[in-house]
């Protein structure tokens, strides 16, 4: 017997264009040069768009608390792998490095 | 032999498990592309240049409505209404064909432009050459993804068809669905960094 | 009436279901255990002939039995051998497969199929790697590390090693997706996490570790792959690249590992002490916990392998500083089973002599570790034999002393049979001796200076060579009477009895072997794992 939370088509709907929408909004932006703010604000709108895939259509709203603070424990590993990279990439000294 | 009990929630449990380990792979390549990035800025801007929004774009608006109708299937199945379910899923196949005939045409393009790995157009900039490493590698890698994720929804098809995956059975669809959005999440943040940089 | 899988044991073959596709397709986590244990004790036969081999090379220095070549590719097939085909898998695949659902009173893993899978994931690439040796341009001989831009160029086989790393990194994956969800979902009804035994609990920790450190492995090898293939030059400075985020990407993975590697062992150590002190474990929590932050902070260190790399004063002493944590809590589990055995009713059966030569081994292995922990001290002793005797000391004394404590724990109840006690004390004492003259020097002529996968070597380190050496035998003489000792398992009427250690965990209250079918149904009642009043030996 499986518990059946069923994503009414409507509230799917409303995620799709949402998306479509951030999708737009971040092909908009990038027109305009805001220097090292573009790639921050890129990946904002990104993590917008992947909050909403992962919260209504992988249903994670709707699962155990333990998944989601699973989930964001992954990130967090891939967060400090990408982050203590970078205590020896941009503090290499300058020349050719 | 004695056949041990279903455990939907747990069935479920490690597709997410899976579905980390494919974060952490990819996570490999974001890491790459985070350093280069930080050392190439310049290249990787310019680099975005000579990429198409246009079917950048397109590709992203492919996906996230293939996540669409995937998920729309999932409920359709949950409701007993298996025609629509399966119409829906092979909406979302299609869509996946959409999308690789659309990195064929980019791929052939930048082949034909002479952008490709090895090639002595990019000898000449060492961030040009690890910027279109890179977006082969990733894409290349990512492609690869959406075929398999094509496949297991085509299985999820079979067994529908075959009625062993109902209305009241539904894990395998729904894991199946899981794997299908990973693969529209990496793009997601594919499209930005590779096509958005500059 | 129970059925025959009810009653008969594991081992033997149930009615109308015989011969070895009732073993290579089996779904029975302990029969998937058995085929990974005499898969892995196989890889560490040849893993210890290839370095027995390496000593015979060192007795002298200049040309012994090898030219250099042959030399090179001998020892990155004694550690990609020991590393990937024995350590790794281990304890987890081996015991853990066995153990784990018993310990929880669970019926099987939650995914069997997957975890017959994982074996053949296992046995696929260690074919591969074997062909990799008598392919190809012969064996790789860039050491287990396969570091750029070496691998990339070397003209041996090495893209069909890493394609073997590949697979065996997706069945260590897939084992830890499988015991995760195996512990959260199937613990027997009143089995809270606070009732757990602290081997499953280490099993719980690596779990994670495999699960996600073992995809960075995976991607990385691929490059390295994919590099030889096409050139892309993501490592290569002449294109653009840098060599050192090939060991950024590499240690990622490779310093978790090495918590995949000992962490279970650490679990076994936590079964054994409590049993043999006849006294509950001290600290159970701190245990349990200290797993989970080895797990962690394992994962924030990698980079002490890199201070010589060139890569930034920075993040030397960023990582230094982070091992200095990370070594906390495997103090804590030290302090513990000491604490656990004082004024314990101590029985020094070969279970616990195992568990106190571990201890031992692995502290001084990990003290040492302190050393080259420390940026300053490491600069001298970065790639000497200083480094290949702390690692031996904590691996091979550490787990290895663990996996030999593992096994006179738990064969009798898996085999049903008492080994030699004798043999197996007598084993004891070759072991620590030969293993402390075979690695001992090695800090000695480390310090001095002697670098590791040197083919030839000064005068000056001859003398400590030569120790080694010899301690290779002394140590080879124990492995052999050790599992001479052990084979009596294998053979004559079941006698023991289904407690014969009169331990408290869950396994020992089933017969000694046990049958096919477990715990069908998840027991009413879950002992408190390390409560031994009113617990008795059967043996």
């Amino acid at each position: 017997m499986t518990h059946k939370h069923i994503m009414p088509f409507g509230l799917l709907a409303k995620i799709w264009l949402v998306l479509l929408a951030l999708t737009g909004v971040t092909v908009g932006v990038a027109s305009f040069d805001f220097g090292y703010l573009n790639v921050l604000v890129a990946m904002s709108v990104a993590s917008a768009k992947a909050l909403l895939v992962v919260l209504f259509f992988m249903h994670l709203k709707y699962e155990n608390r333990v998944l989601g603070a699973f989930l964001i424990l992954v990130f967090v590993i891939l967060a400090i792998f990408i982050g203590f990279t970078f205590f020896d990439v941009a503090w290499r000294p300058e020349a050719g490095a | 032999m004695h056949e041990p009990h279903k455990d939907y929630l747990g069935d479920k449990f490690g597709m997410w498990l899976f579905l980390f380990t494919e974060i952490l792979l990819f996570g490999g390549l974001f890491l790459l592309y985070a350093i280069y990035l930080h050392r190439y800025p310049a290249e990787f801007h310019q680099g975005g240049l000579e990429l198409s929004r246009l079917f950048g774009a397109a590709n992203t608006v492919v996906l996230i409505t293939s996540s669409f109708t995937v998920a729309l299937a999932i409920s359709a199945l949950q409701q007993g209404r298996r025609g629509l379910c399966q119409g829906l899923l092979a909406a979302t196949i299609v869509l996946a064909g959409v999308f690789m005939v659309n990195k064929y045409f980019e791929w052939s393009a930048k082949i034909a432009h002479g952008i490709y790995p090895g090639s002595p157009e990019l000898a000449q900039s060492g961030g040009t050459n690890i910027y279109f490493g890179l977006y082969y590698l990733m894409t290349g890698a990512h492609g690869l993804h959406v075929v398999i994720g094509a496949a297991v929804l085509a299985f999820c098809m079979l067994r529908i068809g075959q009625g062993r995956v109902t209305a009241e059975d539904f894990g395998l669809l729904e894991n199946g669905g899981l794997y299908w959005h990973l693969v529209d999440l990496v793009w997601i943040f594919l499209f930005p960094l590779f096509y958005l940089i500059s | 009436m129970p059925s025959p899988g009810e009653t008969v044991p594991f081992l033997d073959p149930l009615p109308g279901r015989s011969g070895i596709t009732s073993w290579i397709f089996s779904t029975d986590h302990k029969r998937i255990g058995m085929l990974y244990l005499w898969c892995i004790l196989a890889m560490f036969a040849v893993g210890v002939v290839i370095g027995v081999l390496m000593r015979l090379e060192l007795i002298a220095p200049g040309r012994t039995i090898m030219g250099a070549q042959a030399y090179n590719a001998m020892f990155t097939l004694h550690g990609v051998v020991m590393v990937f085909l024995f350590v790794i898998p281990g304890i987890p695949a081996a015991f853990g497969n066995i153990l784990l659902p018993l310990q929880i009173g669970a019926e099987d893993v939650s995914f069997p199929r997957l975890n017959i899978f994982s074996w053949w994931l296992y046995l696929t690439g260690a074919a591969l790697a074997v062909t990799s040796l008598f392919t190809g341009g012969g064996p790789p001989d860039t050491g287990w590390t396969f570091y750029v831009p070496f691998s990339e160029r070397t003209t041996t086989n090495v893209s069909l090693a890493v394609v073997a790393v590949f697979i065996l990194g997706f069945s260590s994956i897939l084992t830890g997706l499988n015991f995760i969800t195996t512990i959260h979902r199937l613990r027997a009804p009143k089995m809270s996490w606070g009732k757990l035994p602290l081997f499953v609990w280490s099993l719980y920790a690596t779990a994670w570790i495999q699960l996600l450190a073992t995809p960075v492995l995976g991607v990385t090898v691929a490059l390295v792959f994919i590099e030889r293939l096409l050139g892309i030059g993501l490592f290569d400075p002449a294109k653009g690249g840098d060599p050192l985020l090939y060991q950024h990407l590499f240690w990622i993975y490779s310093h978790p590992a090495v918590y995949i590697m000992i962490v279970p062992a650490m679990g076994v150590i936590s079964e054994v002490i409590p049993a043999f002190a006849r006294k509950s474990i001290f600290g159970y929590k701190a245990i349990a916990v200290s797993s989970l932050a080895i797990a962690f902070a394992g994962s924030l260190v990698w980079a002490h392998h890199m201070f010589t790399s060139g890569m930034s004063d920075t993040a030397v002493l960023v990582f230094s500083f982070l091992t200095f944590v990370v070594a906390i809590p495997s103090a804590v589990k030290v302090f513990n089973w000491v604490a656990t055995l004082y004024k314990g009713s101590i029985h020094l059966e070969p279970p616990l002599l195992f568990a106190l030569g571990f201890i031992f081994l692995f502290s001084v292995g990990g003290l040492t570790g302190l050393v080259l922990g420390s940026a300053g001290t490491d600069i001298h002793v970065h790639d000497t034999y200083f480094v290949v005797a702390h690692f031996h000391y904590v691996i091979f004394g550490g787990t290895g002393f663990g996996l030999f404590a593992a096994m006179h724990f738990w064969f009798p109840k898996i085999f049903g049979r008492m080994y030699d006690r004798k043999l197996a004390n007598a084993s004891w004492y070759l072991l620590v001796g030969g293993f402390n003259m075979l690695y001992f020097p090695m800090f000695l002529i480390g310090l001095m200076g002697m670098p590791r996968r040197y083919y030839d070597y000064l005068p000056m380190y001859q003398t400590g060579h030569m120790i080694s050496t010899a301690g290779s035998w002394v140590l080879v003489a124990g492995l052999v009477t050790m599992f001479w000792g052990l084979s009596k398992c294998l053979y004559g009427p079941r006698t023991v009895g289904a407690n014969p250690w009169g331990a408290a965990t869950l396994e020992w209250t089933l017969p000694s072997p046990p049958p096919h079918l477990t715990f069908l149904d998840p027991p009413d009642e879950v002992p408190s794992p390390y409560s031994y009043a009113g617990v008795k030996r059967d043996a």
